[in-house]
């Protein structure tokens, strides 16, 4: 499905902010695959999902979606491949548009975009029936503009939109990060659902270990720009967070300072 | 004393009212180029200074193709094309240069002067009504205002057929959220350079018409052009919505863009029929534009500010101080 080989990214060259992001990245998911990415802030978490996108070209290396290297293709080529919940509740959807224009766009991802209506008359019911699933009362609201909505309703729209047209892989930017604990668990509740129901793939970052274990069927930890340590099966089945901590502090050697990592355990 | 009152008693209405259906036709064409501004800073979020070269440009073609015979339709089409090019070559700048959006728009500005020169041969051409056949002409005030509103239907009838479409909707995400459109597979530098050309389509058609107008082509015609438009759009922005609150929609937005180019230009006739010098009516748009522009803000400020709570607090504490006493 998605095959990362060998990835580096360094930024700001030759300066003194000179950042290394990317370090050598391995890493291959298959078919079906739900996997949750932790590690520290700096890790290198965002930056494979920005890489996988191509919010900039890599330094070198290639990124494989079933099969065919995407990493010489501009941002909005590879879209087709991708749906995309960011971290800011603002980024994924256009203020100033209706909910129901968001997702026609959304629904256009990958198609070319001609002078017919932007919104046709079947859409409104099919995005309706989405929408009800969702149990956010937003069926109701089709025609409000995107920005009177809250963060989190603003997340729940992006992730329809990020799969009403069926990615072959789901990138999951601590999506959650910026919500209220209730409506975090409300919106990671829907990502879970329509996963499942889409069978789809998908690369969850997130900070929170409890939430990186509870989810998905496979769990990474970066560190430095590398993926250290990759968990699936029954072992991921079994994982808690002291298991967690402890495999950290045996792959890299030493001992967590949870203040560095930033990784929260509740 | 004696002098107002003689100042008053010099001006006549009958002189202002004669001169109404001249600032309506003109607002009217006008608010054709508003219509490009609108296209640019408020749905691409773009600050496009293009559009001062670019109107003179519309009037140089039309000036120019008339002289040699060419029929007017087919200057006027032509114009636009011109319009069209102009706006391709600040939209390529901006994207394949990464030049930033005001200095693009500066750059084809400057040039299209030369190229305007170049173009008419001199600075000025005249093209009066009694020579050629035109579209419209301030000869006949009440025909320009009649034709100037039919080419304004079909503007806003086609801005909200394109806007609506697949196409069209890009342009709107891409100016309010290009992060987004990037995600869902949009070329934004597509999308920017489409609105540009548009935009300054429109402003050479309105650039056309009016050289027609007044019966001849200026290089100087689009001088504070933008600021023009930006008046007419703001006027019609903040007028519209007083008016029609939370039921404005883009179709009542787009027309009263075009009201707002009327109402510029009654406001301009008004100053001039109180005998203000003509030399301070750039001044005077720029203090319009400035105090619609400032309005919104100062209305939202109004209702919540620093300076409020500073008072409201003050009085609270001044009231638990006399308690206490």
């Amino acid at each position: 499905m998605l095959e990362i080989k060998n990835i580096y990214k360094t930024f700001n060259k030759g300066t003194v902010n000179e950042k290394r992001a990317l370090n050598g990245l391995n890493l291959t998911l298959n078919d079906g695959d739900f996997c949750t990415v932790i590690g520290g802030n700096g890790a290198g978490k965002s930056t494979m999902l920005n890489a996988i996108a191509g919010v900039w070209p890599v330094d070198s290396g290639a990124i494989l979606i079933d099969g065919k290297d995407v990493s010489p293709l501009p941002e909005h080529k590879r879209a087709s491949y991708l749906g995309r919940v960011f971290q800011d509740p603002m980024t994924g959807t256009v203020a100033d548009m209706e909910i129901i224009e968001n997702l026609a766009i959304a629904a256009r991802r990958g198609k070319k975009r001609g002078l017919s209506w932007g919104v046709k008359k079947g859409e409104k019911e099919k995005y309706r029936e989405l929408l009800k699933e969702f149990e956010l009362g937003l069926e109701d609201r089709m025609s409000s503009k995107v920005g009177l909505l809250s963060g989190g309703q603003r997340q729940a729209i992006t992730l329809l939109m990020a799969t009403i047209q069926k990615p072959k892989l789901l990138l999951l930017d601590e999506h959650t990060a910026a919500l209220d604990p209730k409506t975090a668990a409300k919106v990671l509740e829907l990502s879970d659902k329509i996963i499942e129901e889409n069978n789809l793939t998908a690369l969850m970052v997130t900070h929170n270990m409890k939430d990186a274990i509870a989810h998905g069927n496979r769990l990474i930890m970066m560190n430095d720009g590398k993926v250290i340590l990759d968990i699936s099966g029954e072992e991921k089945k079994k994982l808690t967070v002291e298991h967690l901590l402890q495999k950290f502090e045996q792959v890299s050697g030493s001992k967590i300072e949870s203040d560095r990592m930033l990784l929260s355990t509740d | 004393m004696d002098a107002i009152l003689s100042y008053f008693s010099s001006l006549n209405p009958m002189n202002f009212l004669s001169q109404l259906p001249g600032n309506i036709a003109q607002g009217i064409i006008w608010g054709l180029m508003a219509l490009g501004v609108f296209i640019t800073f408020k749905l691409l979020n773009f600050a496009d200074l293009t559009v001062d070269g670019s109107f003179a440009t519309g009037g140089a073609v039309t000036a120019v193709l008339l002289l040699n015979g060419v029929p007017i339709w087919i200057a006027v089409i032509v114009a636009l094309i011109a319009g069209i090019l102009a706006g391709l070559i600040t939209g390529l700048l901006h994207t394949l240069f990464g030049i930033p959006d005001i200095l693009s728009g500066i750059l084809t500005q400057i040039a299209l002067y030369s190229v305007n020169l170049n173009i008419m041969g001199k600075s000025n051409l005249p093209i009066s009504n009694r020579n050629y056949s035109l579209v419209l002409s301030s000869l006949n005030n009440n025909m320009a205002i009649i034709i100037g509103l039919g080419f304004a239907a079909i503007v806003i009838a086609a801005m909200y057929w394109y806007f609506g479409t697949e196409q069209g909707s890009t342009i709107r995400s891409t100016g309010s959220n290009p992060a987004m459109s990037k995600a869902q597979g949009i070329n934004i530098s597509v999308s920017k350079v489409i609105a540009l050309a548009l935009s300054n389509g429109l402003v050479a058609l309105s650039g056309s018409l009016f050289a027609q107008y007044q019966g001849f082509s200026d290089v100087n015609m689009g001088r504070g052009a933008i600021v023009i438009g930006l008046a007419a759009v703001i006027i019609g922005q903040v007028l519209g919505e007083t008016i029609f609150r939370k039921h404005i929609n883009f179709i009542i937005r787009l027309v009263f863009v075009i009201v707002g180019g009327i109402l510029y230009y009654i406001a301009m006739g008004i100053v001039l029929w109180l005998k203000m010098p003509t030399d301070d009516t750039k001044l005077f748009t720029a203090v319009i534009v400035a105090i619609f522009l400032a309005v919104p803000y100062l209305q939202k400020k109004s209702k919540s500010s620093f300076k409020k709570v500073a008072k409201l607090n003050a009085k609270a504490y001044s009231k638990e101080g006399e308690k206490n006493a």
